[in-house]
């Protein structure tokens, strides 16, 4: 018989293995659990592109189409408004939209009005700061949040503001300009939001 | 003890055999007297004590009333609004059981903020109740969480962006962030699979971990014993042959009859409210939730509900300027540490941890830093056990610089809050900069003020001068 004031050592050890194997199968546990909260398949699949009809919109416009449970809007600038955006640049924090390339802004848009082509603006209308959609304020002239406003987006949830081209404003909540999603011109007056020439 | 060695139950009349039947097979009686009728608590509780039976009793009335919610409830995207219509217009005494659980929200709230700060008055976090306080805490946090998750299921529009921007907050950790948030709404939006879930947490998680929570806190309560309005510990001074607290009585029957006087008062104000302003003017059911849930649009003006605005008002706070009075702040700090501590490896360490922060501040964006401040606003409060190093416990023994400060946080608390109800302008995002500051002001600096402080001795027994 053992001491039994003195640990037997073998036994110790013997406990101290079986709660590691037994905390090993413990983690071991959790990972379905943990990976059961992952999107679907179903859900994954949900992203297709979807085609937009834009023949009815007037210059000046916006109308919004839903893509992957987003809002996309599609604004058709006149000509104020693309001046707008370039006296803008002074104010914008990212006026080349160099920041995250590969994600906000595909090569086709990456130049001064962010488009194919500039009279058609398409973004993606979820603020880049914690995903509210913006809204329209296309008026120039003084509004609450700007004494001087350009026309553009104003976000409603933290104040963050974008001009024409979903640039965002200085020392605004946003780090980012809206992102512009992969889209192609099937015709003059319809868009396919989603993909690509390169079938991206 | 042996069962066959206890004494029968005398003095409940026609009970006494089956309570002694009880008795000898589960701690009955032990219980009734360690918790309550041998639980002797100090005998100067003033107002600020009704609130924790108060927030006790709001929980049970949120359970009560979240199971019969449940009854007719559906958590499906494309049936949660119409659900809680059906409640609010056809189910028997929905409207009603529904109005009880929304206002039942904000006044555990209600309830849960004043009993912290009386805490905070009365030093009821202090030795050797730290861990007694960060029970509270947790209970705290996983109350916050309850309620957001509650939130979302309604399926109203500010549901459905309000979830969409905290669940965003996820998304600006740097690394992890977009797998995480999209892990927390197992969809790249806001949608089925997230309400789903919410309702999975709303109604079985976060009530079981709060419950385990309150028990937790409570024994930790009866382990140490209440603070009282003076701050001094009763169990100093015991009477020699009972070893009773001289300046404590029983709980029961003097604390539960003042506790269910507190209960009847809130009853009266809680149901004026549930029958005459359940909407509480947009405070506790906001307007723009009575319109469904539109992924494309977001409301004109989206605002949390009242009891997150103050942390929301720091989120928002913090901007690429306010960036440079971080940077200030953290500077100062480290160079109070350095200058306060002996041990040139703390002073190192503290260096470093600024060094850090500094580089941290100018690369990262500032988006993240809005949500670390906003997650440290609330954390913060689990240091406060360590942050006071004042002599005495009470504000009433502690001196004009405590005082002034606890003042100032209160205004700034009150001025966060109200501005982060509101729609963002330039003065009231200079003001929520200013409020913040304060705010964090307040907890950093407590080690020195609290210490250097002129406080008043406190007095040997409650009392006595
Ligand atoms: C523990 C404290 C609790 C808090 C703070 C809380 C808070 C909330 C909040 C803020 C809402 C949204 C209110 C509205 O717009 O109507 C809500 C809804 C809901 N809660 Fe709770 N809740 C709690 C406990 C529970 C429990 C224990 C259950 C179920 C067993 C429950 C079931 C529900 C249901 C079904 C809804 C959706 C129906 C509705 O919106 O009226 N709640 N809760
Ligand atoms: S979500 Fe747009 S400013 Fe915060």
């Amino acid at each position: 018989m053992s001491d039994s004031s003195k640990p037997n050592s073998a036994r110790r050890n013997l406990v101290i293995a079986s709660a590691c194997a037994g905390g090993a199968a413990a983690v071991g546990t959790a990972v379905p659990f943990v990976a059961s909260m992952l999107p679907s398949e179903r859900a994954e699949a949900l992203g297709a592109p979807v085609e937009a009809d834009i023949s009815l919109l007037a210059p000046g416009e916006m109308t919004i189409f839903e893509w992957r449970g987003q809002p996309v809007w599609v604004v058709r600038r006149t000509k104020e408004m693309l001046d707008e955006i370039k006296k803008a640049d002074s104010k914008v924090a990212d006026p080349k939209s160099e920041r995250k390339k590969s994600e906000l802004t595909p090569e086709y848009a990456r130049n001064e009005f962010r488009s194919i082509k500039p009279e058609y603006l398409v973004v993606v209308g979820i603020c880049t700061h914690l995903g509210c959609s913006p809204q329209a304020k296309f008026k120039p002239g003084p509004e609450a949040f700007e004494s001087d406003w350009a026309g553009g987006f104003y976000c409603p949830c933290h104040g963050s503001l974008f001009d024409l081209a979903g640039r965002v404003y200085k020392n605004k909540p946003a780090p980012d300009n809206l992102r512009v999603p992969p889209y192609t011109y099937l015709s003059d007056t319809r868009i396919l939001i989603g993909e690509d020439k390169k079938g991206a | 003890m042996a069962a066959a060695d206890k004494p029968p139950v005398t003095g409940a009349g026609p009970f006494n055999d089956l309570l002694t039947w009880i008795d000898q097979r589960f701690p009955l009686m032990e219980t009734w007297r360690k918790h309550l009728s041998e639980y002797y608590a100090p005998k100067n509780f003033n107002f600020w004590y009704y609130f924790g039976s108060l927030a006790l009793f709001v929980l049970v009335i949120q359970i009560v009333t979240g199971i019969f919610l449940t009854m007719n409830y559906k958590p499906d995207a494309a049936q949660a609004f119409a659900s809680v219509e059906y409640i609010m217009r056809e189910v028997p005494w929905g409207w009603w059981i529904r109005y009880m659980h929304s206002t039942g929200a904000s006044f555990f709230f209600i309830c849960v903020y004043l009993h912290m700060f009386r805490a905070l008055l009365y030093g009821s976090y202090r030795k050797p109740r730290e861990l007694l306080w960060i029970f509270g805490m947790l209970v705290f946090v996983c109350l916050m969480a309850e309620a957001f998750f509650g939130y979302l299921l309604p399926w109203g529009q500010m549901s459905y962006w309000g979830a969409q921007v905290i669940v965003n907050l996820f998304d600006a950790i740097p690394v992890i962030g977009p797998k995480l948030a999209i892990w927390i709404r197992g969809d790249y939006v806001v949608s089925d699979a997230t309400l789903n879930r919410f309702f999975a947490y709303h109604v079985i998680a976060v009530p079981l971990a709060l419950l385990a929570l309150v028990v937790a806190h409570l024994l930790a309560l009866h382990e140490v014993g209440s603070n009282n309005p003076d701050g001094v510990e009763i169990k100093k001074v015991k009477d020699p042959k009972t070893g009773r607290p001289l300046d404590g009585i029983p709980f029961h029957p003097y604390y539960t009859v003042k506790d269910t006087f507190g209960v009847v008062v809130f009853l009266v104000v809680f149901s004026i409210v549930v029958f005459f302003a359940p909407e509480a003017g947009g405070y506790f059911l906001e307007h723009n939730n009575f319109i469904p849930a539109d992924p494309l649009k977001t409301p004109l003006h989206i605002a949390p509900v009242w009891y997150f605005t103050p942390y929301y008002s720091i989120l928002r706070a913090t901007t690429e300027n306010f960036m440079w009075v971080l940077a200030a702040g953290v500077v100062a700090m480290a160079g109070l540490i350095i200058w306060s501590v002996k041990s040139t490896a703390a002073r190192i360490c503290v260096a470093a941890l600024a060094a850090v922060l500094l580089a941290g501040f100018f690369t990262l964006d500032p988006k993240v830093w809005g949500v670390v401040l906003m997650g440290t606003s609330v954390m913060i409060f689990f240091f406060l056990p360590w942050l006071d190093q004042s002599p005495v416990k009470s504000i009433r023994y502690k001196g004009p610089i405590t005082k002034t400060a606890i003042a100032l946080f209160v205004i700034a608390f009150f001025v966060l809050g109200y501005l982060g109800t509101q729609t963002v302008t330039e003065e009231r995002t200079l003001a929520a900069q200013i409020g913040t500051a304060v705010y964090f002001l307040f907890f950093f600096l407590m080690p020195w003020y609290s210490k250097m402080d002129k406080c008043r001795p406190e007095p040997a027994r409650i009392g006595s001068k």
